[in-house]
């Protein structure tokens, strides 16, 4: 395993045990060895290894809201912020615990994405209203509530575009090899 | 009206205290008025479903009412709460009603 700007050069058993955790992350190191074809020892090196460096950053729970009884709604927000201020008001949207998740974007004009959650339409209307609209910097808002949910996923070995180059170049060397 | 009191309704507001104009939930049209002289520029230039929006949910008369703390223009709010207004025709009136209110107190501070 390489290290390289404080990051590893993962290998092909590295990719395949952290597909296997986020499969299953409750699944013992042996079950892991079994389904990969290597030892449970090197299952568990691999592992800590990727924990220390914090590729592995936690083990958590993936719950899902509806059934556990939260009747919340979902909505995206699109800010567009003064570019001079759009780092501050990125950072205030961070603070606040119903936003999940905060992007910005280049595009014509600089704007701010952030996914938030409320418990109905006038909490997340207080919530923009009172906290987001008054930051230094919000030049104006869009907001669109979330109707549907097609696809929810965490970032996965399996829809890394970095595995699939490797697996790629790996096919073209073994294709070289038997010619 | 006491001069205080007067004052007090036409300070100029702190940013989280303004009055922010949207036209549907969440949708913020970059538009505020942190004064109540500010409030009756800006009912001439926002986007009249901004107006609508706001108005029948009573915002403007929640925020005239707790944080300019005028109760005369809220209770006025209220009454052209009732009358069902839209469009030009709302803003107009509503214009009517805030700006007046705002030449009384304002000459109350003058004079």
């Amino acid at each position: 395993m390489k290290i390289r700007n404080n990051a590893f050069a993962l290998d092909a058993t590295d990719l395949r045990i952290l597909e296997a955790l986020q499969d299953d992350a409750r699944q013992t190191y042996t079950a892991i060895g079994k389904r990969l074809g290597v030892a449970h020892s090197t299952v568990y090196d691999r592992i800590k290894r990727m924990e220390r460096h914090g590729i592995i950053k936690k083990y958590t729970a993936i719950i899902d809201a509806e059934k556990a009884g939260a009747k919340n709604i979902t909505a995206i927000m699109t800010i567009f912020t003064n570019p001079k201020e759009s780092e501050k008001v990125a950072e205030k949207l961070c603070e606040a615990p119903q936003v999940l998740e905060v992007y910005t974007s280049l595009s014509e004009e600089l704007l701010i994405m952030a996914k938030v959650v409320a418990e109905n339409q006038e909490s997340l209307h207080a919530f923009i209203a009172n906290s987001v609209a008054p930051l230094p910097g919000v030049l104006r808002i869009r907001t669109s509530i979330v109707t549907k949910k097609f696809k929810e996923t965490q970032f996965s070995t399996v829809n890394n575009p970095k595995k699939l180059t490797f697996i790629k170049e790996k096919n073209n060397k073994m294709g070289e090899n038997k010619l | 009206m006491k001069r205080e009191t007067t004052s007090r309704i036409l300070r100029t507001l702190p940013r989280e205290k303004a009055f922010y104009f949207f036209t549907t939930i969440g949708n913020y049209t970059g538009e505020s008025a942190s004064s109540l002289k500010e409030f009756v520029e800006k009912i001439n230039e926002v986007n009249v479903k901004s107006l609508e929006f706001h108005f029948y949910r009573g915002d403007f008369k929640k925020w005239v009412a707790e944080v300019l703390q005028d109760k005369e223009l809220a209770e006025e709010l209220r009454k052209l709460q009732e009358t069902s207004l839209s469009g030009n025709l709302l803003r107009n009136q509503l214009y009517a009603v805030v700006s007046k209110r705002y030449k009384e107190l304002h000459t109350n501070v003058v004079h």
